[in-house]
């Protein structure tokens, strides 16, 4: 190839990879590991501003030696061998010593900043246990009794103190804009007397937002599609989150009954995965459902839900006699802006295809589908039964409860 | 030079005392036809292991793409990993110990003929042993690093991860043996004069690297057995539910994963240690500090393994003092680039192909060490680890270095295995074009992963705008695909209607360069004594070492005859193994009955007949 070509190659793939880059990063990156909204992932991002100037300088200099060298010394029409020279020791002290002064002043402020990102938590933290599962994510606010699923709530402001452990492989929790990710494993019995070792994660969340995320370590067939929304809100915002999730929505029961079922649930949301509900919650509700003229096709939902088949197995409703715990739990499930583990926008139409086929929209998943069953931890889970009508009203009765 | 070479003549039998037919083949105990059996096999799977890294690339061409499903794209990235690791570049590595490092110490064979033999069948049974999965449906789909407790049965049943942990213990014993001979070899069958600081850098590394074997592969044989017992005996090591602890896999894997890096790269850092040396015609700047820098490698590659596990919750004790090894072992690769510089340095620098890519990997390789150098800072790896970020960082390393590497290897060496030369014109196109789809395959994955794509993923979100970047990578790895193609092509055509190659053509300094090309089965009608590093640079020293290596012997040395027994004995090991997927506990005891006899008859059988 002569030289001139190769030239306009290489100009024309740097004029490429420049539009790409430009381009590429006009554009919104939901998931970007460079644009942290928390102290903890700030600590990270000072660190790799750092020492990428530091590799960045080190790279200018080796490959300008490169290509100085390259171009310098190539050799000569009819030049002799040249003087052999086998080495100097001065030379190699001070290519040694120079890159063992850079190593101490990255490695100084690394140390630092290991530290800083596994601190000890924050006095009054909000505290989250976050449950990996294959493939979604459960999350738990033991203060307020809340569990919910794949829509982490978060308040801005107030330190937050994240408790990671798996249910079953292991997983990683990464949510870039928040910071780094960490392992989340599956807590190992210790002999007695030894606390139990979970990973946490401690920051403060400075700005509202959606934040995107996902699970980082392979898990199995469903690993890319286990995705993490974190719902970052003001306090008020928050605080109304948390009142509306223990508030049984108002389409969640049966307008007759529905005082009989929140006061049912008062007593056995328990084995709800943890939820709490406050004892007033079944009084709040009672005036707000009796008054609502029922959609007829919510109600064929909830009949669907709770009689003709068997969610209730492994899915919970706050306020509800659902009370399964090996599912996501659905409370309010109206008002997330996903299902299936950030996988899908969460419309009726969605919610039908999930439900029908779960295995074709998200392959690996442990739901049964309408007419074939799953096999999960050894367990297997018959067919749903379900034909397109009952489908429909279930999609319905679990969008309305917002 | 010319004046000393051309009174020579390629003689027209490669390798052996004559004999071509097949049954020579698999009972050769040669040292060059073996180094030639494990070249061609790690170059097939070479390609097995490209067009899964294709079928990858596809895949990910598109967000929400559904060309493979998820199922399928976990078997393809674990066999991927897999096979460039254990199947091709480990043993292309031992692909060029066999052939060259006998020549460049001036010896006639390893230390170990038939053991040499062994290794490498059992290396191509365990190749096609992993592989046969596929025609199973059931194959690996873990990822490379097999992570407890998602290979347990409760999560993986199935035959998955059966295959995986046979498939590669076999070839572990391969790696042990090898290293073994390859030690022995290099301390104890020097030519009268070569110290051990008289040998190329090539053989000093292959030392290096054959330590690290020994040493390395017997850890992760450990994981894997443990792994063995909980899948065919229900031992629970990496079993949650009955007190198992999965984080020991990954220090267990680690502790293995580590050196076994450095065994990938060592190797190739000692092939352009001689390669740039001999093109800019000027010795190795520093050879002492080169070499002791790659032992040096070779001893804190064994205390940094849980810098791949930051993100694991080990505390920032722990944590502290592995950004600290992480980052020393920074030093002594550095050093070794600056001398690589210094070497060309005032030289008088020519470029054919194996140069380029001697060049190439300075320059890729430094990319990839510097990436490296931001996820050893624990914090930052909190980000990058698991992204495509690493994904870059790591094929920067291992094919910008290790494979490189060996492709400079492959030509410079290749007018000694053959006799003739390879094509210039096409190793020039090769060489540009892989660069260019190296680097459009792998840089934009820095992108990708600073911007949130993690790896091991069978597909990404269109609103994550990571398109670009995949696009870019899936047009490289088709260049680069093609390039290789132009690889097997220049071979073929080199090999049947390549030039002549006098028995020095690049003027290089060492041994190997001092015998006909190809050599005698015997390599050295007499043993040379060598003088210096590059005896063949000094006149003098150059006249008598070529007056033992150049001179036909009345009579041929001996050498170790053919024998069967080592293709036989690679079977019985191999069959033991694979029949422990029948879950019959005594089936595999037929293999090892079959093996038993089979090193009983090699014991007996003399070596010379």
């Amino acid at each position: 190839m002569n030289k001139a070509k190769l030239m306009r190659w290489i100009r024309s793939l740097g004029v490429l990879l420049t539009v790409a880059f430009l381009s590429a990063c006009g554009e919104e990156h939901l998931q970007s590991t460079i644009n942290p909204v928390t102290d903890y992932g700030e600590v990270t991002h000072h660190l790799y501003v750092q020492v990428f100037w530091w590799t960045m300088i080190i790279l200018v200099v080796v490959l300008s030696v490169l290509a100085y060298v390259l171009i310098r010394f190539r050799e000569r029409p009819g030049q002799e061998r040249p003087k052999p020279i086998h080495g100097h020791m001065g030379l190699e002290i001070a290519w040694t010593i120079a890159p063992a002064i850079i190593v101490v002043a990255i490695v100084i402020p690394t140390i630092q900043g290991v530290f800083a990102v596994q601190r000890p938590p924050e006095e009054g933290a909000l505290v989250v246990e976050v449950t990996g599962k294959r493939y979604w994510w459960a999350f738990h606010y033991p203060e307020l009794g809340v569990t919910t699923a794949n829509e982490l709530h978060l308040p801005v402001g107030r330190p937050v103190s994240l408790r990671l452990e798996s249910g079953d492989v292991i997983h990683s929790f990464w949510v870039p804009q928040l910071g780094g990710k960490r392992d989340v494993n599956p807590v190992v019995a210790m002999p007695e007397g030894e606390e139990a070792k979970r990973n946490w994660m401690h920051f403060t969340i400075r700005e509202e937002g959606v934040f995107w995320g996902q699970c980082a370590e392979f898990c199995g067939e469903a690993h890319s599609l286990m995705g993490i929304r974190v719902v970052a809100q003001n306090e008020g915002d928050f605080q109304r989150w948390v009142e509306d999730w223990r508030t049984p929505a108002p389409t969640a029961n049966a307008p007759d009954s529905a005082a009989d079922a929140a006061g049912q649930s008062a007593g056995g949301g328990g084995a709800g995965g943890g939820g709490v509900s406050g004892p007033g919650a079944g009084d709040q509700d009672a005036p707000m459902t009796t008054t609502t003229a029922e959609d007829p096709l919510v109600a064929r939902g909830r009949q669907v839900f709770f009689r003709e088949s068997y969610c209730v197995l492994c899915h919970s409703i706050q306020g509800t006699p659902a009370a399964g715990v090996i599912g996501p739990n659905l409370t309010r499930i109206g008002s997330r802006g996903t299902i299936a583990a950030g996988l899908l926008e969460n419309t009726q139409e969605n919610l039908v295809a999930w439900i029908t086929d779960p295995n074709t929209v998200k392959p690996g998943a442990h739901m049964p589908g309408a007419d074939y069953s799953v096999t999960f931890e050894g367990q297997t889970y018959p067919p749903l039964n379900l034909n397109d009508e009952q489908i429909r009203a279930l999609a319905a009765y679990l969008s309305s409860m917002r | 030079m010319s004046v000393a070479t051309e009174t020579l003549r390629a003689p027209r039998v490669a390798h052996s005392a004559g004999d071509t037919g097949i049954w020579s083949w698999l009972t050769t105990v040669d040292h060059k036809r073996i180094g030639v059996m494990y070249f061609l096999t790690s170059f097939f799977f070479f390609f097995v292991g490209g067009v899964e890294a294709l079928i990858i690339r596809i895949q990910l061409f598109r967000p929400e793409n559904a060309f493979i499903s998820p199922e399928t794209y976990n078997q393809m990235f674990t066999m991927h990993g897999t096979t460039m690791v254990f199947l091709v570049a480990m043993p292309m590595a031992v692909a060029f110990f066999n052939y060259i490092v006998p020549l460049q110490i001036g010896a006639r064979d390893v230390a170990f003929p038939r053991l040499n033999a062994l290794s490498y069948w059992v290396y191509l049974f365990g190749g096609i042993f992993i592989n046969s999965s596929f025609f199973f449906g059931s194959a690996p789909d873990t990822s490379w690093v097999g992570y407890a407790n998602l290979t347990t049965a409760t999560f993986e049943p199935g035959r998955h991860v059966e295959f995986w942990l046979i498939g590669l213990s076999i070839p572990g014993v391969r790696s042990i043996m090898g290293g073994v001979n390859f030690i022995t070899t290099i301390v104890n069958l020097r030519a009268p004069g070569m110290k051990m600081m008289r040998m190329p850098l090539f053989s000093w590394m292959s030392l290096v690297t054959s330590f690290l074997l020994v040493t390395a592969l017997p850890v992760v044989a450990v994981a894997l057995i443990l792994l063995a017992f909980d899948r065919f005996f229900g031992a629970n090591f990496y079993e949650v539910t009955a007190g198992g602890d999965p984080i020991l896999w990954q220090h267990l894997f680690w502790l293995f994963g580590h050196p076994e890096v450095y065994i990938l790269i060592l190797p190739s850092f000692g092939i352009i240690s001689d390669v740039i040396p001999t093109f800019s015609r000027k010795p190795l700047f520093g050879y002492p500090v080169v070499v002791y820098a790659g032992i040096l490698i070779g001893f804190i590659g064994w205390g940094v393994w849980s810098h791949h596990m930051f993100t694991v919750g080990l505390g920032p004790i722990a944590d502290s003092f592995f950004v600290a090894s992480t980052m020393i072992i920074a030093i002594p690769t550095g050093i070794k680039i600056f001398n690589w510089l210094a070497t060309m340095w005032g030289g008088a620098l020519r470029f054919p192909t194996p140069m380029l890519f001697a060049v190439g990997v300075v320059a890729v390789f430094t990319i990839g060490g510097l990436s490296g150098v931001m996820h050893a800072s624990a914090p930052i790896d909190l980000q990058q680890h698991d992204s495509y970020f690493v994904v870059a960082h790591f094929h920067y390393v291992l094919v910008g270095g290790a494979i490189l590497g060996l492709f400079s290897g492959l030509y410079f060496w290749f007018p000694k295995v053959t006799g003739r030369m390879m094509s210039e014109k096409i190793g020039k196109w090769h060489f540009w074009l892989t660069l260019i789809g190296f680097n459009l395959t792998f840089f934009p994955m820095h992108f990708s992963g600073l911007f949130g794509m993690p790896r091991r993923t069978w597909t990404y979100r269109a609103e994550l705008n990571l398109e670009t970047w995949n696009q870019l990578s899936t047009v490289g790895a088709f260049i680069f695909g093609f390039a290789s193609l132009l690889l097997i092509w220049n071979l073929l055509r080199s090999a049947r209607k390549g030039e002549r190659a006098p028995a020095n053509p690049w003027e290089a300094g060492t041994l190997e360069w001092s015998i006909p090309s190809p050599p005698h089965h015997y390599n050295f009608p007499e043993l040379p004594e060598v003088r210096s590093r590059e005896p063949l640079w000094e006149e003098g020293e150059r006249r008598e070492v070529e007056g033992a290596t150049m001179k036909e012997p009345e009579e041929e040395p001996l050498m170790p005859s053919p024998s069967f027994w080592p293709f036989l004995v690679a079977l019985g090991i191999a069959s033991t193994w694979a029949l422990v997927m029948t879950g019959i506990w005594w089936v595999p005891l037929l293999g090892l009955a079959f093996t038993a006899f089979g090193v009983f008859s090699w014991a007996f059988q003399p070596a010379f007949r």
